[in-house]
């Protein structure tokens, strides 16, 4: 991220929500954003997935120039390139697990048929819910529900996972084991963002910078923490 | 009139006849889970009628049972006995593959932290049922998104993403994608729960806009203001429907109307 600013318009005036982020992750890095509540972090995340267009400056993900895209090339790009995912999880309510994890192949294109079905059976068996595969989100727990939610934001094989606070509403045992498949991907060789405001994840973290009023205030290396 | 009847006076016929009319019944319905302290029952054999065009709203306390009672009602989860009838079918004699598309067509159902795919922007979680139930013919299913977005005020943001609006936004088109199909019922799990007061107050009223259009709605809160609103309040405590009210003017029965009679 190059000098990223987002302004909203409001009635009071433009509200800078960023104000010139400058900001790189590497390849197989899990790279911690942490703030308080309101300090731009959401925002931030929707800069590098694109679901929300920047008032200035540029978004490079894997060479791509993000915000250069129109909104069919972006909505395709960001399909097979970026992982999603949120606190709420966000599952298709009257899809069962199966299909939730099928849609974004579904979309893409990418695995078809057969093959699509067997991987998101797969991804669904890594993440330890092979056995509800046909239920649907609400009949199982919260912390099952982000499993899927991660197994969905996988199905494409993305390079790049974004993960808004993804153990905001999990107890902390629950969040343990949300975080070490995030641990177990990095590993694998997935780039992993991850806002988050557990202070205590943030320092498993290879590198975790702090967002306040839009500006990254600090900046750790877990080598020189 | 009691709402509710008596489980040990009366048989399944005669609850049978009585209900009818009802657009969904729920008789005797019990739902045990088992864990590794053992097994606990979250309803107690719920007997309950709802009529078309009411809006019924369900109070309790968290762990009260019902979150429980509405995956009873939509089919979601399975009673480990009892009946439960929507719309003259028999949700729990319905393979998985049936009932989802029974449940697609007949039931919207809208939750608190909304569940719009975040990744699709809020004209395409509107059409996403439609295309799934195979519902409209596939070039009217933009123009029918387009009209229920903007019924729900959100004309000019129908390219947005989800992450890109506010709560109350998601929840409006969350309630926009659960009348895609046009279905008779409406069930919100703490539809509000997310929002601020006044957010709250405008997802109700489509709640009573669509009632005075047809629809049934059934809403769970644990905001007794909110519940008022609805035609009748169910209090569920403990995994038994203890008290019934009706609409702000009504009176709350006494926990054991429907039982003493």
């Amino acid at each position: 991220m190059r000098d990223v600013t987002k302004a909203y318009h409001t009635a009071a005036g433009d509200f800078y929500a960023l104000k010139g982020i400058n900001l790189t992750a590497s390849r197989g890095e899990l790279l911690g954003v942490i703030g308080k509540s309101g300090a731009g972090k959401t925002t931030l995340v929707n800069m590098i997935t694109g679901v929300d267009r920047l008032t200035g400056g540029e978004v490079r993900v894997g060479g791509v120039s993000v915000h250069d895209l129109d909104e069919n090339s972006l909505a395709l790009w960001r399909g097979r390139n970026l992982g999603v995912i949120y606190q709420s999880f966000q599952l298709m309510p009257n899809l069962t697990l199966l299909d939730n994890v099928l849609l974004p192949m579904d979309f893409c294109g990418l695995y078809r048929g057969r093959a699509s079905i067997e991987r998101a059976y797969a991804l669904l068996e890594s993440v330890g819910l092979g056995e509800h595969v046909n239920k649907l989100p609400a009949a199982i727990s919260g912390g099952q529900q982000q499993r899927v939610a991660i197994a969905r934001a996988l199905a494409n094989d993305p390079p790049v996972l974004v993960a808004d606070e993804p153990t905001g509403r999990l107890d902390s045992l629950t969040a343990e084991m949300i975080f070490s498949i995030f641990e177990e991907l990095v590993r694998q060789g997935k780039t992993i963002v991850m806002v988050t405001h557990d202070r205590a994840l943030a320092k498993r973290m290879s590198r975790v910078v702090e967002l306040t009023d839009g500006q990254i205030t600090g900046e750790w290396n877990r080598e020189t923490a | 009139m009691s709402w509710f009847h008596t489980r040990s006076t009366e048989n399944m016929d005669e609850i049978e006849r009585r209900d009818d009319d009802a657009l969904i019944a729920l008789s005797q319905v019990v739902k045990r889970f088992k864990n590794a302290a053992g097994e606990y029952t979250v309803l107690k054999g719920i007997d309950l009628t709802i009529r078309e065009r009411e809006f019924v709203s369900i109070v309790g306390r968290s762990g009260s049972g019902k979150s429980t009672l509405l995956n009873m009602i939509t089919g979601i989860d399975h009673p480990t006995s009892g009946m439960v009838r929507v719309d003259g079918a028999y949700l729990h004699q319905m393979d998985e593959g049936a009932m989802a598309v029974w449940r697609g067509k007949h039931m919207g159902i809208v939750f608190q932290f909304f569940q719009l795919l975040p990744m699709l922007t809020l004209l395409e979680n509107v059409m996403l049922p439609m295309d799934f139930c195979d519902m409209y013919a596939p070039e009217e299913r933009e123009k029918r998104a387009l009209e229920l977005l903007k019924m729900v005020d959100l004309q000019g943001l129908e390219h947005k993403y989800p992450p890109a609006v506010s709560g109350g936004q998601q929840q409006s088109a969350a309630v926009a994608r659960a009348l895609a199909n046009d279905p008779p019922i409406l069930i919100a799990d703490e539809p509000t729960g997310n929002l601020d007061s006044r957010t709250a107050e405008r997802v109700l009223e489509i709640f009573e806009e669509q009632v005075a259009a047809g629809k049934t709605v059934l809403m769970v809160t644990h905001d007794d203001g909110l519940a008022r609103r609805a035609a009748r309040k169910l209090v569920i405590s403990d995994g038994e429907i203890i008290g019934s009210e009706n609409g702000s003017r009504g009176k709350l029965h006494a926990a054991e109307a429907g039982r003493a009679a």
